[in-house]
C-alpha cells in the first residue's frame, strides 16, 4: 500500500516564485521517510500542498489511494500533522486543545477525552493539562502539537522540524516515541535540519533543492555513495603546523585538533603509522560531521556545478 | 460530506467559541453591559425624559428595542471576527484547515458562536432594560426570529471580514466605518417619520433599520416598515453570505497561499 503518491507536483506562488519545478514522491506505508534540503528548497511547500495549507498550481496527491482533489476529507483524515512553526492556541487549556482537535476529525467527546489522556501521557504532559499552553516551555508545545497530531491516530504522520530548538533529552525521547509509533505501523515523513536525526530515524529519504527531487533512495544507499570522511584527532601537543603526511588532506585546529580526509583508498594503520613516526601523539578520534551531512552537501554542490558548466 | 464527522465538529467548535466567550467575559460581557446601561440612563433617562414620547411610547421604551438589537448585532460580528481573524493570526486556524471537517462546518461553527454571544448579551441587555422601563412582548415569534436571524447575518459578515482581514486594523475598520453609523442611522433613537421625505427614503437602503424596526414591532407592536420586508431581506442576506464565506473558504482566500 502506498501511504503517499505525488505526481509532477507544482507550486508557483503570487509573487512568481517557483517553488516547486514537478516533484515526483512515493512514500510507501509503514516507511520512516526524511524529506531532506535547505531552506527555500520547497520542503515545507511539499508538505503544505500535502495537508491542504497551500494549493498546489499542479501535479497530483494522493494519500492512501484518496486524490486531494477528488476525495479530500478522506485524504484529510489519514493525515495528522506537526508543523515547523507553533501554531497552538496559546491562551487555550492544553488538554482542550488535543480534544478538540479530535473533535475536529469527528471523535465523540469520550473518546476524545480517552484519546487526549493517551497522548499527554505519552508525551509527559498529562500534570500540566489544565494549564494554558502559553506558560508550556518551547519543547512542551513542540510535544503538544505532536499529541495533538496524533490525537485522531493517523495513518500517516508528518513532522516538519518537529525537534528544533528542542534540548538534547527530550529529543531523545521523541526520537524513541516516534520509532515505537512507526514500528506499531504508523508510517511517518520527516523533515528535519538535523541530518543525524534523519540518518538514526529514517529508512529512506528524499533530498530536495530549489524545487528539485535530487536524490530519492534508501538511507543505506545514499550512505554507501559517501567518498569521504572527515576525523578529527586529537593531539596531546599544541602542534605550531600542520605535519605533512603523504597521501593526507589535513587541517589543524586552534584547540590540538587535526582534521584528517579520509578517502575510501586510504586505511587508518597507514595514518597511524606516519603520525607515529613524526612522534605524534593522538589522545581520542571522532567524526567531525555525520555521513548524511557530507553527502547532502556533496550533492548540492554537484548539482551547482554541473549548473555553472551547462548554463541551458 | 460526511454529516455525523462535521455534527461532531461543529459541536466542538461552538464549545471551544463559549469557552473563549467565557474565558473572556471582561472583554466579552461586561462592556455591553456598561454601554447599555449608559444609554439607557443618558439617553432613555436624563434625555429621554425631556423628549417625551416617540411613536405613542415614552422614548425609554422606544429605544430600548433598538439598543437590544444593537448589542445583538455588534457582538454577533465582534465575536466571528475577532475569533476567527485571532485564529488566522496565531495560525490555530491550521487545526481546522488540515482536519476533514468542511469549510461549511467552520462557517457554521463559528457563526454560532457568534448567535450563542448575540443573543446572551441580548439577553443581559434586556435584563437591563426591565430595571429602567417595562417591556412586554408584542409579538414573541417575530421578537426571537428576528433577532436570531440579524445575529446570523451579522455574524456571517464578520466571518467575510475576518477572511479579508490581514491586520488587527482591518478587524475594526468595517464596525467603525459602516456597521456603527448603520446602527446610529437605523431608527434605534428615532423614528423614521421624524425625517423629511428624501431622508426616509434613503433610511430605507439601510437594513440595519429593518431588523431594528421588525424587532420593535415584536415587542412594542410599533413599526416603520413592513416587517415581511425585513424577513425578505434578512434570509436574502443570510443565504448570499453563509455562500459567499463557504466559496471564499473552499478557494483558500485569507487562510491558504
Amino acid at each position: 500500500m502506498t501511504a503517499l503518491r505525488i505526481k509532477n507536483l507544482q507550486k508557483t506562488y503570487a509573487n512568481g516564485t517557483q517553488a516547486l519545478k514537478g516533484i515526483d514522491l512515493t512514500v510507501e506505508a509503514g516507511d520512516f521517510y526524511a524529506l531532506l534540503g535547505p531552506n527555500g528548497a520547497g520542503k515545507t511547500t511539499v508538505i503544505g500542498i500535502v495537508t491542504s495549507l497551500i494549493n498546489k498550481s499542479g501535479g497530483e496527491v494522493e494519500i492512501f489511494g484518496h486524490s486531494i482533489d477528488d476525495d479530500l476529507a478522506a485524504a484529510k483524515s489519514c493525515i495528522g500533522l506537526v508543523p515547523q512553526e507553533i501554531n497552538l492556541n496559546l491562551w487555550e487549556r492544553v488538554e482542550n486543545i488535543v480534544v478538540n482537535q479530535a473533535g475536529y476529525y469527528g471523535l465523540p467527546r469520550k473518546l476524545a477525552q480517552e484519546r487526549a489522556e493517551k497522548y499527554l501521557r505519552t508525551l509527559r504532559l498529562w500534570d500540566r493539562r489544565n494549564d494554558i499552553a502559553r506558560t508550556l516551555s518551547g519543547g512542551m508545545k513542540r510535544r503538544l502539537m505532536i499529541a495533538r497530531a496524533l490525537v485522531h491516530e493517523p495513518k500517516l504522520l508528518i513532522l516538519d522540524e518537529p525537534t528544533a530548538g528542542v534540548d538534547i533529552e527530550i529529543r531523545r525521547f521523541m526520537w524513541d516515541f516516534l520509532r515505537e509509533i512507526n514500528a506499531a505501523g504508523t508510517t511517518i515523513i520527516l523533515t528535519t535540519h538535523y541530518l543525524e536525526e534523519a540518518e538514526s530515524l529514517c529508512r529512506d529519504v528524499a533530498i530536495i533543492d530549489d524545487g528539485r527531487i535530487i536524490e530519492d533512495a534508501p538511507m543505506s544507499t545514499v550512505l554507501r555513495k559517501l567518498q569521504r570522511e572527515i576525523i578529527v584527532l586529537s593531539l596531546s601537543e599544541v602542534m605550531k603546523e600542520v605535519p605533512r603526511l603523504d597521501n593526507y588532506e589535513m587541517l589543524l585546529r586552534e584547540d590540538n585538533d587535526l582534521e584528517v580526509a579520509i578517502e575510501p583508498s586510504h586505511n587508518l594503520n597507514d595514518l597511524f603509522r606516519q603520525l607515529n613516526e613524526r612522534n605524534i601523539t593522538v589522545v581520542s578520534m571522532r567524526n567531525k560531521t555525520n555521513r548524511l551531512e557530507e553527502l547532502f552537501m556533496g550533492l548540492i554542490e554537484k548539482k551547482s556545478n554541473s549548473a555553472a558548466k551547462d548554463p541551458s | 460530506m460526511n454529516l455525523k464527522l462535521n455534527a461532531v465538529a461543529i459541536q466542538t467548535l461552538v464549545r471551544k467559541e463559549v469557552v473563549r466567550v467565557l474565558r473572556i467575559w471582561v472583554q466579552t460581557i461586561v462592556p455591553p453591559a456598561i454601554t447599555m446601561t449608559l444609554y439607557f440612563i443618558i439617553f432613555g433617562n436624563l434625555i429621554g425624559r425631556r423628549i417625551g414620547t416617540m411613536d405613542g411610547f415614552d422614548y425609554m421604551s422606544y429605544i430600548a428595542p433598538g439598543l437590544i438589537m444593537m448589542s445583538v448585532i455588534t457582538n454577533s460580528y465582534g465575536n466571528v471576527v475577532s475569533s476567527f481573524f485571532g485564529a488566522k493570526f496565531a495560525r490555530h486556524i491550521e487545526e481546522m484547515i488540515v482536519s476533514p471537517m468542511s469549510n461549511a462546518a467552520i462557517v457554521i461553527g463559528h457563526v454560532s458562536g457568534g448567535l450563542i454571544r448575540g443573543l446572551f448579551v441580548g439577553l443581559l441587555v434586556t435584563a437591563i432594560a426591565l430595571f429602567f422601563t417595562k417591556l412586554e412582548v408584542q409579538h414573541p415569534l417575530v421578537t426571537v426570529s428576528i433577532v436570531v436571524l440579524s445575529s446570523i447575518v451579522f455574524s456571517l459578515a464578520g466571518f467575510i471580514n475576518a477572511i479579508f482581514a490581514k491586520k488587527f486594523d482591518d478587524i475594526s475598520i468595517v464596525p467603525t466605518f459602516i456597521l456603527t453609523p448603520l446602527i446610529y442611522l437605523g431608527g434605534v433613537f428615532y423614528s423614521i417619520s421624524l425625517l423629511p421625505e428624501f431622508w426616509q427614503t434613503v433610511s430605507k437602503a439601510n437594513p440595519v433599520l429593518y431588523m431594528v424596526n421588525a424587532f420593535r414591532y415584536g415587542i412594542l407592536g410599533r413599526s416603520d416598515i413592513d416587517i415581511s420586508h425585513a424577513y425578505i431581506m434578512l434570509f436574502v442576506f443570510m443565504i448570499t453570505l453563509f455562500m459567499v464565506a463557504v466559496t471564499l473558504m473552499n478557494r483558500g482566500v485569507g487562510i491558504r497561499e
